[in-house]
């Protein structure tokens, strides 16, 4: 059985896993009614790996990264099932204060914004020294001198200078790579990094995206890359999980996910990025750009089936009817749907 | 197009502004009202410090012969119907005005900064039970409310600064808590938990900073305010006490019999009162342009 199969092979190399999430259930409880903005989501990281998470905006991708930091507001929100263990010890059951002492040490997150992520009244080098006096009690001194160590190592030019300026002094690019320094200041385990390009200019995210993948290399921090662009997965990620309405949909390494998708979602996401060779009309074919019709729909009220089903092109009685078991579909290669096989096909084919 | 001289543009804008002094003249240029302002305020605590040395009469002394002596050689500024020095009581009244408007604005913001910091941060039972009573105590004007409580506590200086700050509670914890509310959702402060902050920390550390901006602008104002309710206070025989001079009583003293015959002695301490007053309004205006550091390019 595929499924036992991969139990099995997450007890083999559980010592290389430093993150193991299981069946992490967030939900929100509004007015509106019952949101199940993360509802079942499992995935494990190795050390030093790069995972992205990607999906369209209100899928859960976001609500995901902050359960894992503990960060979901409560009320509304609140994390009512599974696990999240960060070398074997389970987050989700300690202490605030203990809490406290992993996040921004152990496990640590970029934002999205660098605009406003930064507090506007403090300096650069106290607000990356920060998590240094809070976890590691160094004086504000030593704080600061290895802030500049930080500044360096992320690429900002005269860092003795920028620890003593304020975010309005620095630009964008610049601030993420601040941010950044922010959250590496402790070399934690786990970084996870929520859309940090998504505000950027596109030739800065590909700075930022390099990077990270540097100082992943440097420092053997496990990154967690959330994003809705697959541009970016494609570049820096080892293994995706593609998410949907709160659930994983698809999950593979990248090279077979983006030859094989076997999610009409996947698929959908892969035909709405513009391709150069594409626009030149270099390939036979000039084909359109093409969009999955539709939005997410309202979390509040899924259909009983496959949540994708209303808007996907290969849905039947059976897609609407009962969701799909996420399976492993090829080796390493798992999926949600009723029709992957058909998927699959018509590429292989 | 007119050639732009880079040197000169750059020295208006204070690139090559190094030394302390360099700066005081800079931000002196570039914000001439605040320069008055520092000025008016600058001579005040001046004369405060050195009323001895600034006087030649003793503002206590009464002398019979000088009775509503008008301005001239002997007394610059005239004598009351005591005939005490108006001059040496004005001088030796910035005392108390400078003493009350600071005593009363600092504890004022204090309370009220913890109050509104607390009440903003944390919300829930403690703002709504907070809220209610600001409510209740802004219901009343600053002085009405300044006048019950000096009337309850009785005449002296301290309880004149306690019945002055406790009125300006409401006002700071207002507006320290609403600029609480919105600066608790940026996200710098889901930052600052993101690293491992604790509640508390992150209240004092990242937020209270955000709000000093506009606090010190309203503390500006309130120095004034209080002084003025001070002034007032005395006027209504409630403030601090004969025969300590305060710049509100020599107005009351004079003004009902006196402002026909002698109007000097309503004049120069209505004079001193205003000016402190102008002063730190101006003041406090360009002290929120600097401090802002988004505005200090």
């Amino acid at each position: 059985m595929a499924l036992t199969a991969h139990i099995e092979e997450q007890a083999r190399d559980a010592s290389e896993r430093v993150l193991e999430v299981d069946n992490l259930q967030t939900y929100f409880y509004t007015r509106t009614g019952l949101i199940r903005a993360v509802d079942g989501i499992s995935f494990s990281l190795g050390r030093g790996e790069t995972l992205a998470i990607v999906g369209e905006s209100g899928c859960g991708k976001s609500v995901t990264a902050l359960s894992l930091m503990r960060l979901v507001a409560d009320p509304p929100g609140r994390i009512v099932g599974g696990s999240v263990k960060l070398d074997g010890v389970d987050l989700l059951g300690l202490d605030a204060a203990t809490m406290r002492s992993i996040r921004g040490n152990q496990i640590s997150m970029v934002f999205q914004e660098p605009m406003t992520s930064l507090n506007p009244v403090m300096t650069i080098g106290r607000q990356i020294g920060e998590s240094l006096v809070l976890h590691q009690n160094l004086s504000r001194a030593a704080a600061l001198e290895r802030a500049i160590e930080i500044l360096q190592l992320v690429g900002i030019p005269e860092p003795r200078q920028r620890v003593k300026e304020y975010p309005h002094q620095l630009s964008g690019g610049m601030r993420q790579r601040a941010m950044i320094a922010m959250a590496l200041a402790c070399n934690p385990k786990v970084l996870i990094a929520d859309e940090p390009t998504s505000a950027l200019d596109v030739t800065i995210q590909a700075q930022i995206l390099e990077l990270v993948a540097k100082l992943q290399r440097e420092l053997g921090t496990a990154v967690i890359l959330i994003t809705h662009d697959l541009g970016v997965v494609a570049e820096t990620a080892e293994r995706v999980i593609v998410m949907y309405a709160g659930r994983k949909v698809e999950e593979a390494t990248v090279g077979e996910l983006f030859a094989a998708p076997l999610h009409p979602y996947t698929r959908g996401l892969m035909t709405s990025i513009p391709r150069l060779a594409l626009m030149r009309g270099e390939t036979k074919a000039v084909e359109r750009l093409q969009e999955i019709p539709g939005m997410v729909p309202a979390l509040t009220n899924l259909p009983p089936g496959c949540a994708f089903a209303p808007r996907c092109a290969f849905a039947d009685d059976a897609c609407r009817a009962q969701y799909p078991p996420y399976a492993e579909k090829r080796p390493q290669h798992w999926a949600a749907c009723w029709h992957s096989d058909k998927l699959a096909g018509a590429i292989d084919g | 197009m007119a050639l732009i001289d880079h040197d000169a543009e750059l020295s208006r804008a204070g690139a090559n502004v190094s030394s302390r002094l360099g700066s005081v003249v800079f931000f002196a240029r570039r914000y001439p009202l605040g320069a008055v302002g520092a000025l008016i305020m600058i001579m005040f605590v001046a004369t405060a410090i050195f009323a001895d040395a600034l006087t030649t009469y003793d503002p206590f002394s009464t002398n019979a012969r000088t009775s509503l002596a008008p301005p001239g050689s002997a007394h610059v500024l005239g004598a009351d119907f005591m005939g005490r020095d108006v001059w040496s009581r004005i001088v030796y009244g910035s005392r108390i005005s400078l003493a009350v408007g600071l005593g009363a604005t600092t504890l004022g913001c204090l309370i009220g900064m913890v109050i509104g910091l607390m009440s903003g941060f944390f919300g829930g039972w403690f703002d709504l039970l907070v809220q209610r009573l600001m409510d209740i105590m802004q219901s009343l004007p600053l002085l009405v409310m300044a006048l019950v409580m000096a009337a309850s506590l009785g005449p002296s200086l301290g309880n004149t600064i306690i019945a002055i700050a406790i009125p300006l509670v409401p006002n700071v914890a207002r507006i320290i808590r609403s600029n609480t509310l919105s600066l608790r959702e940026m996200p710098f402060v889901e930052a600052a938990r993101a690293v491992g902050m604790s509640e508390p920390r992150i209240a004092l550390q990242h937020v209270l900073p955000n709000t000093l901006a506009p606090l010190i602008v309203l503390a500006t104002a309130q120095f004034g305010s209080a002084i003025l309710v001070e002034s007032a206070l005395a006027f209504l025989g409630l403030g601090v006490p004969e025969p300590h001079p305060s710049w509100g009583r020599m107005l009351s003293e004079s003004a009902a019999e006196y402002v026909r015959t002698a109007p000097y002695l309503v004049i120069f301490p209505g004079l001193a009162i205003s000016a402190v007053v102008f002063g730190t309004n101006l003041l406090g205006d360009a002290i929120r342009d600097i401090l802002d550091p988004r505005q200090r390019v």
